[in-house]
């Protein structure tokens, strides 16, 4: 099994902090890291490879210094890496085409594995909007995947039912949080890991033609959110009561 | 032209009223569609679509490679240049694919949907619920998706004529197969109408536990019980329909009290807009007493029977 998975650098959106007078989140100085469920797309990629041999290429989409994540990545076990800067107003859009082009240089793909969702703009397009592009069948919220000689079967979570679909390869499927608990490396990994080749592509070298954005970011906006943050600290009955009394007044208790 | 679509009719509803909005800005008529079927065409132009389109396709479940196959077609004949998807699973995948066949911009969770310069602006939330984008079309057709209660229905206008248009469309097939579909096990709770929720969180030990907050939530009489992920995804307790949160349910209750329960903001991202909100947890410094509007400090097997009986008192 060959199998491209696609992986994010986003900022740790628990780390952001909000200016208190503008309420804006402060972007900058962020920690970054690989988005949490891209990571489980990765787990799922190694089990299938473990299982079933193959090679696993992961691209990201970011600026020069996502290399150090992917570095990551590679030591949980993938075996190459791919890294495309893509041009300065980069959207959905232009990332995807970004993505289809690596992927299509990549080739002999069998599956392409992402995250349902990046963890920092959560939009959930991506995974479709790549497999629209490569023209393959997409499977998306997949809870698990089981691979067969010519067909991978899997169960789709839609919240109020469980979907079970089968699709010949090529295929791109999307992964939830829930369908792995993804490794931590090895030292013995990490070390391993610096001799495995990671590739920088420019966004011309895998996606003809002009990349215009379709979207424009015209504001990031702070999200006030007024709350009275009483908290009651006496001693419990007290507290209870006087929470009660709080509830009460303020008129939700009917 | 506007074309608003969804599989849920109660959303498409939602959207026909955003979609009248837009279309009398932009001076258009809006168009709903449906497909595989032509059951609800009644009722969307009672509600305000100016022509319903019952695409006829021999499909008999939703494939967003083939649902889009024939969005496409349907956008390109009609000269459509607003689509509106409802913002469930189906509806969001559906949204990227079409977008990446008509090679055009598209903005998925919109709360917020205008017209700025003769363009589409969109709001949405980001950052795990720290911070709004604001986002304009630089492309045509724009697609937006709009989740569930973004928007209120127009009000039923009886006998609203206009035009059902039957056709029957070709599309590109998939060769994924479906071969199960499986309802999942739910409790047939509905967090996202309730009024009060009662929320548990890590902070219980057991799931026999949980009695706690069922017994505050029947003394409030919300009797709406909700809780945070591990509750619901790793340790499946309660199922999924109590699940609260960016990738649960969002919600608005006129009273949320947290219990045990951290306050990871992908969690406040579903509570966020609670009219008060009560936290109880044994960490002081747990994030949740940030966004809350009452906090006790305490160990919640100790303070939720003190607090369900003191209510019990209270509400008589």
């Amino acid at each position: 099994m060959n199998i491209v998975v696609c992986a994010k650098q986003v900022v740790d959106v628990s780390e952001i902090k909000v200016d208190s007078s503008t309420k804006k989140p402060i972007l900058s100085g962020v920690p970054q890291k690989i988005s949490d469920i891209d990571k489980n797309a990765l787990e799922e990629a190694i089990r299938i490879k473990e299982k079933h041999g193959g090679k696993i290429t992961v691209v990201t989409v970011g600026p020069s210094d996502a290399k150090e994540r992917i570095k990551e990545l590679l030591a949980m076990g993938a075996d190459e890496g791919v890294l495309v800067v893509p041009p300065q107003n980069a959207d959905y859009s232009v990332v995807s085409h970004i993505l289809a082009g690596a992927i299509k240089k990549i080739g002999g793909y069998d599956i392409v594995l992402c995250g349902e969702a990046s963890i920092d703009m959560f939009s959930g397009q991506m995974g479709p909007r790549v497999a629209g592009l490569l023209n393959i069948p997409q499977i998306t919220y997949a809870q698990n995947v089981v691979v067969e000689k010519d067909k991978v079967v899997s169960e789709r979570n839609l919240g109020d039912k469980a979907v079970t679909i089968e699709s010949p390869y090529p295929v791109l499927i999307t992964v939830t949080k829930e369908i792995n608990q993804p490794r931590l490396p090895s030292l013995m990994q990490i070390l391993a890991s610096s001799s495995k080749p990671i590739h920088k592509w420019s966004a011309s070298d895998v996606a003809s033609g002009k990349l215009e954005p379709k979207i424009k970011t015209v504001d990031i906006k702070g999200v006030p959110m007024v709350r009275k943050n009483v908290i009651f600290h006496d001693d419990l009955d007290q507290c209870v009561n006087k929470l009660v009394d709080e509830l009460a007044k303020v008129g939700v208790l009917r | 032209m506007v074309l608003v679509y969804s599989d849920d009719k109660k959303l498409t509803l939602e959207l026909l009223n955003k979609g009248k909005e837009l279309a009398k800005e932009l001076h258009k008529k809006v168009i709903a569609v449906c497909i595989g079927h032509d059951s609800f065409a009644k009722d969307y132009l009672e509600h305000g679509a100016d022509s319903v389109i019952a695409a006829e396709a021999d499909l008999h479940t939703f494939k967003a490679e083939e649902y889009a196959s024939i969005l496409e077609k349907i956008v390109k004949e009609n000269n459509v240049e607003v689509v509106l998807i409802g913002s469930n699973k189906n509806g969001k995948e559906l949204a990227a694919r079409l977008s990446a066949k008509l090679d055009t911009g598209c903005v998925t969770d919109c709360t917020n949907v205008y017209v700025k310069d003769k363009k589409i602006v969109t709001e949405r939330m980001v950052y795990s619920g720290n911070a709004i984008a604001v986002e304009q079309f630089l492309s045509h057709p724009q697609i937006v998706t709009i989740p569930p209660k973004a928007f209120n229905p127009l009000p039923k206008t009886e006998g609203h004529k206009g035009e059902v248009i039957k056709k029957k469309y070709d599309f590109e097939r998939s060769p994924s197969k479906i071969t199960k579909v499986q309802e999942m096990k739910t409790e047939g709770v509905n967090v996202e109408d309730a009024e009060i929720i009662v929320s548990c969180g890590r902070g219980f030990k057991n799931k026999d536990d949980i009695r706690l907050v069922r017994e505050l939530a029947d003394a409030l009489k919300g009797r709406t019980i909700g809780c945070s992920r591990p509750i619901a995804a790793d340790l499946k307790w309660l199922s999924e329909d109590h699940w609260i949160g960016l990738s649960g349910h969002k919600v608005k209750p006129k009273l949320y009290i947290a219990c045990g329960i951290s306050g990871q903001i992908q969690h406040i991202a579903g509570m966020r807009d609670s009219g008060v909100v009560v936290a109880i947890n044994k960490d002081p410094e747990a994030l949740i007493f940030k966004s809350a509007d009452y906090g006790i400090v305490g160990d919640l097997y100790q303070v939720l029977p003190k607090l369900t009986n003191a209510i019990r008192e209270k509400m008589g």
